[in-house]
């Protein structure tokens, strides 16, 4: 009984970070369907907003009303800071080789953190995010759920089902999906490609400010490089759920959330960087395409 | 003059070049504080050469050499502090540890492409620092590795033999990378840059060639840690994070990517750079990614770029300076040549 309790509370809490990674990955696998990149500075966003928020919130106090404000100028912040690092840094670089536009990305990614670093409101010390006194509400004896876990879940899915809306039923969607489809012949049929790929930064970077103020009111430590190691699993969620399938993407973090939340409570807590990029590894060899992706040809 | 005499005139050219460089250091003309930044820079270019090769020629972007560079350093400091065994066999044992490393991570992940691989390396050079940090029996944990034997205990010496050491290993890299690039294995390692399917039709074991590049160029890594490890005698598991992968790749864009003479102005010059600019504290630690981004969307081929991409050749300075015709010479110094 003691170890299905802890199995089903640390599979709880895998599903509350898994819809966060989730949240980012589905801005990695959106921006990489489109133009074929893939967005190192995407996990910064995480930190840009996490940041917008933690200012926000500092100026107006810390009520629930006031936690779901803040993400509205978080999400427009880096909407904005997105757009703006499209624009500057990946457009010029679209038709030349793709190992440059990733370079690109990897100095964006360093611009970010490490401009944030030496703006002297942040700093390199870690802040303590403002959260709300923490409730815990106990399930049949067997999980305990934290407000913050249910504020995580809520947004999550409300988020994403306005993605699926956005991309399934819109106008702009249908060209999104027509664009990643086929850049070319979308251009052809009179889909404006630039605009497109500058709406695809302006969702992953709203998803990836919302993700921010999720983590920080989920680990209440916020800094300059956070973003790090979050960006890389849901890269790796990204990945693992097939490179440019929604569905795909959701998958892949919730899954990657619980295995790493299992690592820490059964096997080891500092293992459990290791384990994602060992299954990101096994998921590459053994199915590249990942588990909801379709497998690609090679194109000569 | 022929080939033969050629390449004893450069050798020769060069033995006194890094003569006389060591020379001013023990004279002290280079003072010590230079001198030691000019290890460093000569570190940073080898294991930024040995990056150059499979992310330049081979064009398979790798984002873990700090990784190689924490093998190659730690077996040294291991081998030297636990078997007792002399500082040079113990740099060759950290270099070839290094191409032992590489040549296993290469196996599952060069099947991969682009930026699969680059996300994959980067994520083994990450792992390789969580092991270390987890192992300390070896490492000596997060804490770090202290009381590494340096080259010699002697200070007047001391700046001249790492300096000594570093460059003619350096000199060493130099020769070895450029020779292969203009062999049968060079030729076909440019091939699977400029066209992998092409590559693969013409009969080229694409496999092979990446794995070699990618063991040659770990042991080059490793070669540079283990040069590093004697020359500070402390080691700590985050000097080796992705951050340090990172500046190696921005010497290697900024010199050129596939050019062996701009990594190693750029190496040199950047690392100088670092120094000169210390006055700006964390400030320049903006510096660097801007100069990555700029970089790449207006001059992508690097500095090298500027001057054609064409390598700096001793031998074809030679045969210029004898005024004969080096029409041998000539097709071979394009090896590294972008179209």
């Amino acid at each position: 009984m003691d170890f299905l309790q802890q199995f089903c509370q640390q599979t709880l809490n895998g599903l509350s970070l898994g819809s966060i990674y989730a949240l980012l990955a589905l801005g990695y696998t959106m921006v990489y369907g489109i133009i074929k990149l893939i967005n190192f500075a995407h996990g910064d966003i995480l930190m840009v907003g996490a940041f917008v928020s933690y200012f926000v919130l500092k100026q107006w106090g810390i009520t629930p009303v006031t936690l779901m404000l803040s993400f509205l100028p978080a999400m427009l912040f880096c909407l904005t800071l997105g757009v703006t690092m499209e624009k500057l840094c990946y457009k010029p670089l679209r038709n030349q080789p793709r190992i440059n536009s990733l370079i690109t990305a990897i100095g964006v990614s360093f611009l970010l953190e490490n401009g944030a670093r030496v703006l002297p409101m942040i700093g390199p010390n870690p802040r303590v995010f403002p959260t709300l006194p923490v409730v815990n509400y106990n399930w049949f004896g067997l999980v305990s759920i934290s407000q913050v876990q249910i504020l995580v879940f809520v947004v999550a899915i409300f988020l994403m089902l306005v993605l699926n809306y956005i991309v399934s039923f819109t106008k702009i969607g249908k060209a999104m999906r027509a664009v990643s489809f086929d850049k070319g012949a979308s251009a052809l049929m009179g889909i404006n490609v630039d605009r497109v790929i500058s709406f695809t930064f302006v969702l992953g970077s709203s998803l990836a400010a919302a993700a921010g103020i999720l983590f920080a009111s989920a680990y209440p430590q916020i800094e300059p490089y956070m973003g790090i190691m979050p960006g890389m699993k849901a890269f790796i969620a990204a990945v693992l759920g097939g490179i440019g399938s929604i569905p795909g993407a959701v998958l892949g973090g919730l899954i990657l959330g619980v295995a790493e939340t299992l690592t820490k409570g059964f096997l080891s807590s500092q293992l459990s960087d290791a384990i994602a990029f060992g299954l990101l590894i096994l998921i590459l060899v053994v199915k590249p395409s990942g588990l909801l992706g379709k497998p690609m040809g090679e194109k000569v | 003059m022929s080939k033969k005499k050629t390449t004893v005139v450069s050798g020769f050219v060069v033995a006194i070049v890094l003569l006389l460089l060591n020379v001013l250091v023990a004279l002290r003309i280079i003072d010590e504080y230079t001198s030691q930044v000019l290890t460093i820079a000569g570190i940073n270019v080898i294991i930024a050469l040995g990056l150059n090769l499979i992310s330049g020629f081979t064009g398979q972007l790798a984002l873990g050499h700090a990784g190689f560079m924490a093998v190659g350093a730690y077996t040294t400091a291991a081998l030297m502090m636990k078997l007792n065994i002399h500082v040079f066999p113990a740099i060759i044992g950290g270099a070839l540890m290094a191409a032992i490393f590489g040549f296993l991570i290469g196996l599952p992940t060069l099947r991969l492409r682009g930026d699969y691989l680059a996300i994959v390396t980067l994520g083994f050079g990450e792992i390789i620092r969580v092991v270390m940090i987890n192992l300390p029996d070896l490492t000596g944990g997060p804490a770090g590795l202290k009381g590494i034997p340096t080259y010699t205990t002697n200070f007047f010496w001391r700046p001249v033999v790492s300096f000594a050491l570093v460059y003619f290993v350096l000199a060493f890299v130099v020769v070895l990378l450029s020779n292969l690039l203009r062999s049968s294995h060079g030729k076909a390692i440019i091939s699977i840059r400029e066209d992998e399917i092409a590559a693969n039709a013409m009969g080229i074991n694409v496999f092979y060639y990446k794995i070699f590049s990618f063991t040659v160029s770990a042991f080059i890594g490793g070669l540079g840690g283990a040069l590093y490890a004697p020359f500070f005698g402390y080691l700590s598991p985050n000097m080796f994070n992705f951050q340090k992968s990172v500046e190696f790749l921005i010497i290697v864009v900024l010199g050129g990517m596939g050019n062996l003479t701009g990594t190693v102005l750029a190496g040199i010059g950047l690392t100088y750079l670092q120094e000169v600019l210390r006055f700006l504290k964390d400030y320049r630690l903006v510096i660097y990614p801007l100069i990555l981004i700029v970089v790449m969307i207006f001059q992508p081929s690097g500095i090298m770029g500027l001057f054609g991409n064409r390598e700096f050749s001793l031998a074809t300075l030679i045969n210029k300076l004898n005024s004969e015709r080096p029409t041998q010479e000539k097709s071979s110094d394009k090896a590294g040549e972008v179209q």
